[in-house]
């Protein structure tokens, strides 16, 4: 067994954020102590309303030397951004 | 006695309890086994001086003689405060801190939420913001304990050994005198001994789960509450104090 509490994963949703970001990292012993701990490293200047915490060894990465495959094909296609259309404003934040 | 003599004695310790709980915990400040620890103890030593800082102001409106809540924390000797005895315990490990913690966080989540009914409405309302900080301490605190508690075998032994240190020194929060009874009578605050049947319940629950036993003795140092401490104190105001006592009226 392993001495070390694993690595968690934070995302936290802020005051006027629409969805949650990834704010960093830490250890903790278990997901409930995970939460916790997010709350007193990542929350301490009222920056959030709702915390997500995920083990690190469970998140998938994709593989720095695929970037080439991964993300080369979309570099020339300028035409895939909604730029060129007028949005009303009632439609507010897409 | 009159009320507001029995009052300014009951403001007293309610901020002297997080005064030098805070003191103790903010110890710790760098030297926790983990960076999480850290921070969060020091987070909550930050809350309590919060709390101290609305109770020692009101206690200083009430006495009327123009102490702000800076001079009743720097400028008291140790026989004028009036924390109990369980606050001023040191450190020793981090589990007997955390033990410690819990024992008050459990006394104090209870005190509150009775003077959340306070007649006193200025009580009232540093009652109902400091309930809200309390409800997380005594939710990480015994969290903690269960932890450690029912943790390996090393953890286990040490946070019984605290258990049965820190014990003779859960009395004092429940036993009452005439500063108690008196605000009683005025529906100020409630009777210390009325707490007793909950906590037990609390603690109970927490300990069974942590499989760590209460001692079963009824001892209770008790004196904190009157000005009788420990020599504990002294080393506690010494550090505290020491800035305002050789730099009088010193400011940043």
């Amino acid at each position: 067994m392993s001495k070390e509490w694993p690595l968690w994963e934070v995302f936290i949703r802020g005051q006027h954020g629409m969805s949650h970001r990834h704010v960093g990292s830490l250890h903790a012993p278990d997901a409930e102590m995970a939460i916790k701990n997010a709350r007193d490293v990542y929350t301490r200047r009222n920056e959030g309303v709702s915390i997500w915490v995920i083990e690190a060894v469970n998140i998938t990465a994709s593989s720095p030397e695929e970037k080439g495959p991964l993300y080369e094909p979309s570099n020339s296609k300028v035409y895939r951004h909604p730029t060129f259309f007028d949005i009303p404003d009632d439609v507010g934040a897409m | 006695m009159d009320k507001n003599t029995a009052l300014f004695e009951f403001l007293l310790r309610m901020g002297d309890n997080t005064l030098v709980l805070s003191h103790r915990v903010s110890e710790w400040c760098g030297h926790a086994p983990v960076i999480e620890e850290d921070i969060a103890l020091a987070n909550t030593a930050l809350d309590l001086i919060g709390q101290t800082q609305f109770w020692l102001e009101l206690a200083g409106e009430v006495e009327g003689k123009g102490r702000s809540s800076d001079d009743l924390a720097y400028l008291r000797d140790a026989w004028d405060f009036r924390n109990l005895l369980l606050v001023e315990r040191p450190n020793g490990d981090f589990g007997k801190t955390l033990m410690r913690q819990f024992l008050f966080d459990a006394w104090a989540s209870l005190m509150l939420a009775k003077l959340m009914k306070s007649n006193d409405k200025r009580i009232a309302a540093i009652a109902e913001k400091a309930s809200k900080e309390v409800a997380y301490h005594v939710e990480r605190s015994a969290d903690t304990v269960v932890g450690l508690g029912d943790g390996t075998p090393e953890s286990h032994t040490r946070m019984q050994a605290a258990l049965d240190d820190l014990f003779p020194y859960v009395g004092e929060m429940f036993i009452g005198d005439d500063v108690d009874a008196l605000l009683v009578k005025e529906g100020i605050a409630p009777d210390p001994a009325g707490l007793r049947a909950d906590w037990d319940d609390l603690v109970g629950r927490v300990m069974q789960k942590a499989t760590l036993t209460i001692p079963q003795k009824a001892f209770a140092h008790q004196g904190g509450k009157t000005g009788t401490h420990t020599e504990h104190l002294g080393y506690i105001l010494a550090d505290m104090q020491f800035l305002q006592r050789a730099y009088p009226g010193a400011e940043w």
